[in-house]
């Protein structure tokens, strides 16, 4: 049929200003905070000042008695009633999965865990309630560095557990039968690379705190949450707190970024909810940016040992990796997950022939870890382009082309990787000619011989990564065979209004991504109204009931097609009634640009809006037809799509002061067709410069006791305007093979490319130095100490990088 | 987050505000521009119970010419500073490193004033005030006094203020026939200064006739690198001769070990920086 | 409690505050403004900002009390009063200064006291200009994309006097 193949033109692919701008550059906008109701009380969560303690005792009388407070409640009030918060994703079988209260009963597990509640007339009371409260600990050891946690006799965590280790996980592609053995590739290779890198702590620090607002006056109990999971956070409040699931209404109003950090189930949503129920009163909670930074999950926070085998060629032989991730004190949503989603990404775009990953989550008593920009994905592009570099310096080669020599060409798609995955396209020739033709590669490098050379104090270094990524998490059968809770379909639902204007209610829950735009450039064309004419809805289970929200770059990859599919359905229903009113057979009927044409008579037609009302009418309907033009759809995808694109980044490092300055940055990336130019780009600039921050400036640090000392924007130094450089940006098209758009999606890939550009480029700056690598952030002082140290290697005397 | 509660009052003359902040004793402050003590009070980090609002002291606001002096009042905003013809005359220094305070927001409320009483070591302005040999000019309980910047640093967020005192102006002598430049090295435009070099040169017939330096978070309080000053006083200007007199930045300097850096990366820089400030404020 | 009066987008408002009440929570819990946004403890992010007595503030930073008989201008007052967009409300949506929007409120706030002080502020003014603000979502690029062309498209239609190129529209007193 012809509808099937009918490629949208028009609004896809145009640079359409976003509809949501409107509201949010006038203020008049609808974060949680906002919102207050008749009654509603605020609260303040008391913090464990201690990252680990027996919690002995706790007066809350004097807090009682403050003024303004109405209630004030502790773990022990809600023991019984509070459920824990949940892990939707068991990695393997035998994995540790202790209880998280969401308000800590006996034990505290990490500085920032909820001790205490005050409800009061008003925040400042409530604050000030807090100093009222005396709680007694009894202090136990804190464990913050992984290795020490593994240690024999190393102090638990969880004691009930014996043990820190939360799971291993194991892949070997000789014993999946995807490719050989590493053992054997490492013993047969000419050369063998070893190098340990770090993926600091990081903290999401999306710019609006989480806050949530619970009514409990209403028949559904109505939960505005700053979330970008709003179906899982109903789902997961009815299943953990045993409450009937259609009391319980979510909405996601705006909000304010999220990067996975907000895809979380949260112990401030189970508190507003216990104390909302117990107070038969509107509550409202949020936090301050202190307790976000303390209290929300962190990201990243991984140790990479990489072993790279390779003949004197370059040809790689072997790929094992093993990592230890840190989970914090317990176990959210994604916790142990989070580094396995980049377990399929370590080979990179490169074709080893054996592979090895293993992956050991460690308990500490540090807030828990979950999904970042990218979500264990940035981490293994980092691990490999890094470790491309160190075996081109290794073998004296240019390390693009060590990449060229590697990497599956063009015309090797679809190709099967050895981690198990089949890419569906790509062309990474075309990307990375045009990355060089912008970057001026050549230049560059002879640039950095001459100051190389001059013994110039500030010297320029090339950084390269190229990268594929997985887009569109996930197929339903792959997570359920991976122990993840939940599937990864999504939905769409169209309704047609009778003035032939278009509701649409998609299940994903956007925070910055642009979908009220997107999504109309996609129903305007594929059901042929203007772009003005569609309104898109979504965050409210009262409305989109049906979706798995926003994160991993599925939005568009998954519910994208859930969508197309959907205004298929509608152009079908209204097929009967516009052959009705043309008199003709359905089949005979051609649909395009909004309106049915008779094939083969030019004056013959109905347009869509027209059917619509007809429809409303009811007064004439075809045997069959409904009185009403809605449909619904879903999708499921059956793979993933793979994204990919090649980043350069040249860096001029000071070695007088360690200051890393980036010079020029490109980034070319083929992430297949794209709906909206504008909103990719943005996402584009938006992902290079979180990878840039990881790369060079962010770093969440815990002092021996393991308090969180980077807890303000202070000491936790995200960039500003000028703190960042100009990038450029530029696409290569190859689109996705399965899907109807051919889009493969964005959100993470500027994150997961720009890091070890960076890193590479710092490095390659200071490789002449006998410098092999730089830890993150490459901080002024962290570069400074690793030449000093460099230099003291090199001049016999020893000394070792801080 | 939100303070916890004070009192508050608005002083209508310096004599109002020395008074009221006497009585108050040590649970009383001065608010200026509020740009240091209003994050402080919103994390809980201080919980004085009586503010003493200076902002309606519109006479400690402004620049004037006094002779062979600038008296800047203490309650000039960052802004005011760094654009006035008069600073930018005879004291650009200042205009240098006021400049590289916090942000636009920040300095159009944050007081000249208020950052000399609050002796930040990451400040910006007490080593410059250093470097200038300016002198406060305090009202007290006892009536006004005089102190010295050498004496006015007193150590860690400390200076020579006691309570009920008020800052009121600054007397900053005219430097003519002097250049000037404000070295400050952080990663982050945001951030405080990890180190801080201020230096004023004067040059006469190739050589450097005079120079002063001072050194931003190299202690407790700003130091004077009297060492790097004694071995350029007629040093030539060059490259050379400047590198090896900013060699002698470290003398008198005892560099803490903070969140922002460690001791060993400031003994780093600071003889870099200094050679590079005076190299700048040299026109080398 | 302490009796201010305040003009907030033209209108004169009197309200007894606790001293400790800061403007930002005075504007947003008070007056409704909520526009105007809290994203930080420490006066780093910026979201906050507004104009006090013409010039660019963090309103998390200010103490209601220290803006009596002050006249704000917040984000909800920068359009004309027929709607029309200021030429930098303009220029975000245009060059796609924004994505979640949570710092928008601030970042436009910062950068028309920036084109008042500047007309014509190169890439690197307007990254300085903008330092004291926090954006998380769009790397800054298309932001300094706007200030760019909000300040042409502001120099073109006011061409004689630079200083009254953008006062604080819409606010009437
Ligand atoms: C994000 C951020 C970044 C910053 N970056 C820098 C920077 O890079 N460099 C830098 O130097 N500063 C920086 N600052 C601080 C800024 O310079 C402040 O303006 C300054 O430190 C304090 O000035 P204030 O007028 O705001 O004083 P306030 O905050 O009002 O007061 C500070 C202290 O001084 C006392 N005080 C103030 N005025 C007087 C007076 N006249 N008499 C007696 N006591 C008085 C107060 O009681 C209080 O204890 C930054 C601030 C912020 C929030
Ligand atoms: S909320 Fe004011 S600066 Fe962050
Ligand atoms: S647009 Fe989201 S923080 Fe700037």
């Amino acid at each position: 049929m012809t509808v099937t193949e009918h490629r949208p033109t028009g609004e896809v692919g145009r640079d359409r200003r976003r509809k949501e701008d409107a509201r949010l550059i006038t203020g008049r906008t609808s974060w949680t905070d906002n919102l207050s109701l008749p009654g509603m009380l605020h609260l303040a969560i008391l913090r464990s000042p201690m990252a680990h303690a027996r919690i002995t005792g706790i007066d809350v009388t004097p807090a009682r008695g403050a003024p303004g407070v109405i209630d004030v409640f502790t773990g022990q009030d809600v023991a019984d009633i509070q459920g824990s918060l949940p892990c939707a994703w068991a990695v393997t079988p035998d994995i540790k999965q202790p209880a998280h209260p969401p308000l800590a009963v006996d034990e505290v597990r990490f500085a920032g865990e909820p001790v205490a509640v005050v409800a009061a007339r008003d925040q400042a009371s409530a604050l000030d309630a807090l100093e009222a409260i005396d709680v007694e600990y009894e202090p136990m050891p804190a464990v913050m560095d992984m290795e020490a946690a593994l240690a024999d006799g190393a102090p638990l965590v969880h004691e009930s557990l014996g043990t820190n280790k939360c799971y291993t996980w194991v892949f070997d592609s000789a014993e999946a039968g995807t490719g050989g053995d590493v053992a054997s590739a490492a013993e047969a290779a000419d050369v063998v690379v070893r190098s340990r890198y770090v993926q600091q702590r990081l903290i999401p620090a999306f710019m609006e705190p989480r806050s949530v607002v619970v009514d409990p006056t209403q028949d559904q109990i109505t939960v505005w949450s700053s979330t970008q999971v709003p179906h899982f956070v109903r789902f997961f409040l009815a299943f953990m707190l045993s409450m009937p699931e259609h009391k319980i209404r979510v909405i996601a109003p705006d909000v304010g970024g999220g990067f996975g950090g907000k895809l979380q189930v949260t112990a401030e949503e189970f508190i507003s909810f216990l104390a909302a129920r117990r107070l038969g009163r509107p509550v409202k909670c949020t936090e301050s940016r202190a307790e976000s930074m303390l209290a929300a999950h962190h990201g990243r926070d991984m140790i990479q040992d990489v072993e790279i085998s390779a003949r004197s060629d370059g040809t790689v032989t072997g790929l094992n990796v093993r990592l230890l991730a840190n989970m914090g004190g317990y176990l959210r949503l994604l916790t142990p997950a989070t580094p396995l989603l980049g377990r399929y990404m370590y080979n990179g775009i490169y074709k080893f022939p054996a592979h090895r990953f293993e992956c050991t989550g460690v308990f500490t008593t540090t807030t828990p870890t979950d999904a970042y920009r990218g979500a264990g994905r940035p981490e293994a592009t980092f691990a490999v382009e890094r470790a491309m570099d160190d075996l081109a310096a290794k073998l004296g080669m240019d390390p693009m082309e060590l990449r060229r020599r590697n990497w599956v060409r063009h015309d090797e798609f679809p190709f099967d990787t050895v981690t198990g995955l089949t890419y569906d396209s790509g062309n990474y020739e075309a990307a990375t000619d045009r990355a060089m033709e912008l970057f001026g590669y050549d230049e560059l490098r002879r640039e950095q011989r001459a100051r190389r050379d001059s013994g110039d104090p500030v010297q320029l270094g090339i950084g390269i990564s190229t990268y594929t990524e997985m887009c569109g998490l996930a197929p339903s059968r792959w997570l359920g065979s991976l122990g993840y809770a939940a599937g990864g379909w999504e939905s769409a639902s169209i309704r047609m209004l009778p003035t032939g204007k278009v509701e649409v209610l998609t299940g994903t829950s956007p925070h910055g991504q642009g979908h009220e735009t997107a999504w109309s450039q996609i129903v305007a064309d594929q059901l042929g109204v203007p772009f003005e004419d569609v309104e898109v809805m979504h965050g409210d289970t009262r409305t989109s009931y049906k979706g798995l929200d926003t994160y991993g770059s599925r939005s568009l990859a998954v519910g994208g097609i859930a969508l197309v599919e959907a205004c298929k359905r509608v152009v079908e229903k209204a097929r009967p009634m516009a052959a009705h009113m043309l008199e003709c057979d359905p089949a005979d009927l051609e649909f395009a640009d909004g309106a049915y044409r008779v094939k083969g008579t030019p004056g013959a037609a109905k347009s869509i809006t027209e059917c619509a009302l007809a429809i409303f009418a009811a007064h004439d309907l075809p045997e069959g037809v409904e009185p009403y033009l809605d449909a619904d759809a879903s999708y499921d995808p059956v793979d993933f799509s793979f994204p990919h694109g090649t980043h350069l980044c040249a860096v001029e490092v000071d070695t007088e002061t360690g200051m890393v300055t980036i010079r020029s940055y490109v980034a070319v990336d083929d992430i297949g067709r794209v709906v909206n130019p504008l909103i990719v780009e943005g996402q584009v600039h938006g992902g290079v410069a979180q990878g840039i921050a990881q790369a060079l400036f962010e770093e969440a640090r815990y002092d021996e006791d393991g308090n969180l000392t980077t807890g303000t924007f202070v000491e936790y130094t995200i960039p500003s305007a000028a703190d960042l450089p100009q990038i450029v940006t530029d696409r290569t098209e190859t689109p996705a093979p399965g899907h109807p758009l051919g889009a493969k999606g964005v959100g993470e890939a500027g994150t997961i490319a720009s890091t070890p550009a960076v890193v590479n480029a710092v490095v390659d700056a200071l490789r002449p130095l006998g410098v092999t690598d730089v830890r993150m952030p490459c901080t002024p002082e962290r570069v400074w100490s690793t030449i000093a140290a460099a230099r003291a290697a090199s001049s016999g005397d020893g000394g070792e990088a801080r | 987050m939100i303070p916890a509660a004070f009192d508050y009052t608005r002083a209508a003359t310096v004599e109002d505000a020395v008074t009221a902040l006497a009585g108050a004793g040590d649970d009383g402050k001065a608010l200026a521009g509020g740009q240091s003590l209003l994050p402080m009070l919103r994390l809980r980090l201080a919980a004085p119970a009586m503010l003493v609002d200076l902002g309606g002291l519109t006479e400690l606001r402004g620049v004037r010419d006094d002779g062979d002096a600038l008296v800047i009042g203490a309650m000039t905003t960052h802004d005011d500073v760094m654009r006035h013809p008069l600073v930018h005359e005879h004291a650009p220094l200042i205009a240098q490193a006021a400049e590289t305070v916090g942000d636009r927001q920040i300095r159009h409320l944050g007081t000249f004033g208020g950052s000399l009483a609050h002796a930040d070591p990451a400040g910006d302005l007490p080593g410059v005030a250093l470097a200038m040999d300016a002198v406060m000019s305090v009202a007290g309980p006892g009536g006004m006094r005089e102190v010295p910047a050498s004496e006015f640093f007193v150590d860690y967020f400390t200076t020579a203020l006691g309570p009920g005192d008020v800052l009121v102006s600054v007397r900053v002598p005219k430097l003519t026939g002097w250049t000037t430049h404000y070295e400050k090295f952080h990663q982050l435009a945001q951030s405080w200064s990890v180190v801080g070099v201020a230096a004023a040169v004067r040059r006469s017939n190739g050589s450097i006739a005079e120079a002063r330096v001072a050194l931003t978070n190299m202690g407790v309080t700003p130091v004077r690198a009297r060492g790097v000053e004694e071995a350029l006083r007629g040093a030539p200007a060059t490259a050379d001769a400047v590198a090896a007199a900013a060699g002698r930045a470290l003398e008198g300097a005892s560099p803490l070990t903070d969140g922002t850096a460690s001791a060993e990366y400031r003994t780093q820089l600071a003889p870099v920086l200094t050679r590079r400030a005076v190299m700048a404020a040299g026109g080398l | 409690m302490t009796r201010i009066t305040m003009t907030v987008d033209g209108v004169r408002y009197d309200d007894d505050v606790e001293p400790r009440t800061l403007l930002v929570q005075h504007l947003r819990d008070r007056l409704g403004k909520v526009g105007t946004v809290v994203g930080c403890d420490t006066s780093n992010c910026g979201a906050c900002t507004v104009l006090l007595s013409g010039k660019s503030v963090k309103s998390c930073s200010v103490l209601a009390v220290q803006a009596d008989g002050a006249d704000v201008t917040t984000i909800e007052g920068l359009a004309g009063t027929d709607g029309e967009l200021h030429p930098v409300q303009a220029a975000f949506h245009e060059s796609h200064g924004l994505q979640c929007g949570f710092c928008t409120p601030g970042m436009i706030m910062s950068a028309v006291d920036l084109l008042t002080e500047n007309a014509d502020p190169s890439d690197a003014e307007i990254r300085e200009g903008l330092e004291g603000n926090l954006c998380r979502c769009t790397g800054y690029q298309n932001i300094v994309k706007a200030v760019r062309s909000a300040a042409e498209s502001m120099r073109a239609s006011v061409p004689s006097t630079p200083e009254s190129a953008a006062t604080t529209e819409g606010v009437t007193t």
